[in-house]
Formats: C-alpha cells, structure tokens, sequence
C-alpha cells in the first residue's frame, strides 16, 4: 500500500469541496456580525433540536432494516439498544450503555447471525 | 477552538474533557468503521486521511463515498453533502446567540468543529447562553474541551480504520458501538414530558420520512418536532393562563 498510490486531483479537489461544506453549514448562523436575536419563542423552540436529532438519527438505525421497518423480532440491533438504554436508566452512564449494549448484540449478530 | 490558552487552561475546559470521556469509544468506533470504509471503497491513504482531517464530518463522508467512486458530478457529490449536513445549520443558529461575543474567525473555527455529540452534550450543559463575560468565557472553553474531546477520538480512530483496513472487516458490526453511544444521550436528554414528545414526533418523522433522498428525513424531522413541540409548550402555557 504506498502512500500517494491512486491519489488523483479530481478526489482531492471534492475534499476540499467538501470541506467547504462542512465550514459553510456548521457555521452558517456564525458568519454575519450583523446585531440580531432569535426571537425568545425561537430559542426556545431550538431546545428541542437537539433530543430531535438524537431520536432522528437513532430510531431509523436501530428500528429499520435495508429501508424498511422492522418485520422480524429476530434483529441484534434492537435488542442491543433496548440493553443499553435500559442500562442507561440504571447506571446514568454512557460508556457502560456500550458496553452493555456491545456485550448483548455482538453474541447475537456474530454467532446467531442477527 | 481548543488551541487558544484562555480556553484551555480555563477549568471549564477540562471539566468538558472529562464530561465528555465517556462518548469518545463510541465516537472512536463509528470513527473507525468510517476510516475502513474509506479504503475499502477505493480512495487512497492521503485521500482518506485528507478527508478525516478537513471534511470532518462522518456522514457526508459516508454519502459522498460511494459517489467519488462512481464518478458522480462534482457538484452532484456537494449537493449530496449539503444537503446531508443541512441539520448543522439549525445547530448553528441555536448557537449563535452562545458565541456572538466572539470575533467571526473565532466562532467560526467553534461552528466548524462542533458536530452533533459537541452541540448536543453543549446544550444540555448549558441550556442558556449567558450576557456575563466570566460565564461567556466558562461557555467558551467548556466548548473547546468538548469538542477537543471529539476531534481527537474521531481523528486518531479514523487513522488506525485507514491503515487496519483490510484486518477489520464491516461485518463484525464495531459501528454499533456508534449507535449505542447515541442511544445513550438520546436517553440523558428525555429529563421532561415536552422533551419525550419531541424525541417521539421527530423518530416517528425520520422513519415515515425514510425514502426522502439524501438524509432529508433527519432535517425534516428535527423541523417538525421543534414546531410541534414550540406550539404545544405555547399551547399549554395559554390553557394554563385561562385556567388561573
């Protein structure tokens, strides 16, 4: 494997793109010095972004199956979560969530092929 | 911006380190499923580790793989990452009134580097950005850890995918730990009834919204649930008004 092997300037120069990308949507509101605020209603509001994009990413991922939802108990991911969020609300703690999680859905989609 | 001394030789700085130790495995794991797969789709070592260091941001780096090696349009493979990104801007004007104090470079460099687990550990630390300067200041370092803490977990684990690539095969399913680590804050943040609804609106919304192309579900669903939500609360607060 040689460091510089396949490397080509069209690839890199949609990296750079991208990182364009990246700088303009992450701190889109961050640009413009201009003086102005959010309405009160709006901040608030924007409390409940971040539990939304936690549940918006997370729910599809452990409760969908190639596009589709769910037809067969018999899924390690599900099981794996409902482990680790059940450990979450015992021990208040993300790494043993993980862990637990981890320890409950490799032996199920390793040896069960889940 | 965590190279900046006040930020880190403030406490609040490493405060958030340590807050934040706990999701780093998680983030590491989905860290180097990513660096795997950018190999194994085909980009070379300086490409993968170019992409680690400057596009910073796994899942447009995941939606944009597959359409380098096709070939796609160069404009093709932007949109593609816009529009997989576009959750990052409702995150920056909900922290924009946290860092306005700040010079443009400087909070920029701030919005550049927070990705979901930063805004969202950020927020639920502190749930209002603060007019006093010391506070503004304990905002900003305890930012800095954070997402210090991030950065280097997702770098140094996307590294060690791109030159373990071909020992650690996708199948083994290491990315869950990703997943659970998410499972984990989804689980911190549903403290009130307003915020469990929020959370089910916007899932509900995500899985309904599935077939949208280019992660548009994920925006979506954050729209609607903070409308629903802000409409509800808004609601409740008039019934309560009428009944006192």
């Amino acid at each position: 494997m040689s460091f510089f092997e396949g490397t080509d300037f069209w690839t890199l120069a949609v990296i750079a793109g991208l990182t364009g990308v990246t700088i303009v949507t992450r701190s889109f509101f961050f640009f413009s010095s201009e003086e102005w605020t959010l309405p009160d209603w709006a901040q608030r509001g924007l409390q409940y972004a971040p539990i939304a994009a936690m549940a918006a990413v997370v729910l599809p991922e452990i409760l969908m199956q190639e596009g589709e939802i769910l037809h067969n108990w018999m899924d390690a991911r599900w099981m794996g979560a409902a482990v680790g969020a059940a450990v979450y609300f015992w021990r208040h703690n993300v790494l043993l969530t993980i862990v637990a999680g981890m320890a409950a859905y490799l032996p199920l989609h390793l040896l069960l092929g889940w | 911006m965590f190279f900046k001394a006040e930020n880190y030789r403030h406490p609040a700085f490493i405060e958030a380190v340590r807050d934040l130790a706990p999701q780093a495995p998680g983030v590491a794991a989905w860290g180097l499923m990513t660096g795997v797969s950018m190999v194994n789709s085909g980009l070379s070592v300086v490409e993968a580790i170019a992409m680690t260091l400057f596009v910073y941001a796994g899942s447009s780096q995941l939606a944009a793989l597959p359409l380098i090696v096709a070939g796609a349009p160069a404009w093709v493979i932007l949109a593609t990452g816009f529009c997989v990104n576009l959750r990052f801007m409702v995150f920056s004007l909900h922290l924009r009134k946290y860092l306005m104090h700040l010079p443009r470079l400087e909070r920029m460099v701030h919005g550049y580097l927070t990705a979901d687990i930063s805004y969202v550990l950020f927020t639920r630390r502190f749930a209002v950005p603060s007019e006093d300067p010391a506070d503004q200041l304990t905002q900003a370092a305890s930012l800095a850890g954070n997402t210090f803490t991030m950065w280097t977990s997702w770098v140094v684990a996307s590294f060690a995918g791109i030159f373990l690539a071909n020992m650690i095969p996708a199948s083994w399913g290491l990315g869950f730990a990703g997943t659970l680590c998410l499972v984990g804050i989804l689980c911190s943040l549903a403290s009130t009834r307003m915020r469990i609804f929020a959370a089910g609106v916007a899932a509900a919304t995500a899985i309904v919204a599935y077939h949208l192309p280019l992660k548009l579900n994920i925006v979506m669903a954050i729209g609607i649930a903070v409308v629903l939500s802000m409409s509800l609360e808004r609601f409740q607060k008039t019934r309560e008004g009428q009944a006192a």
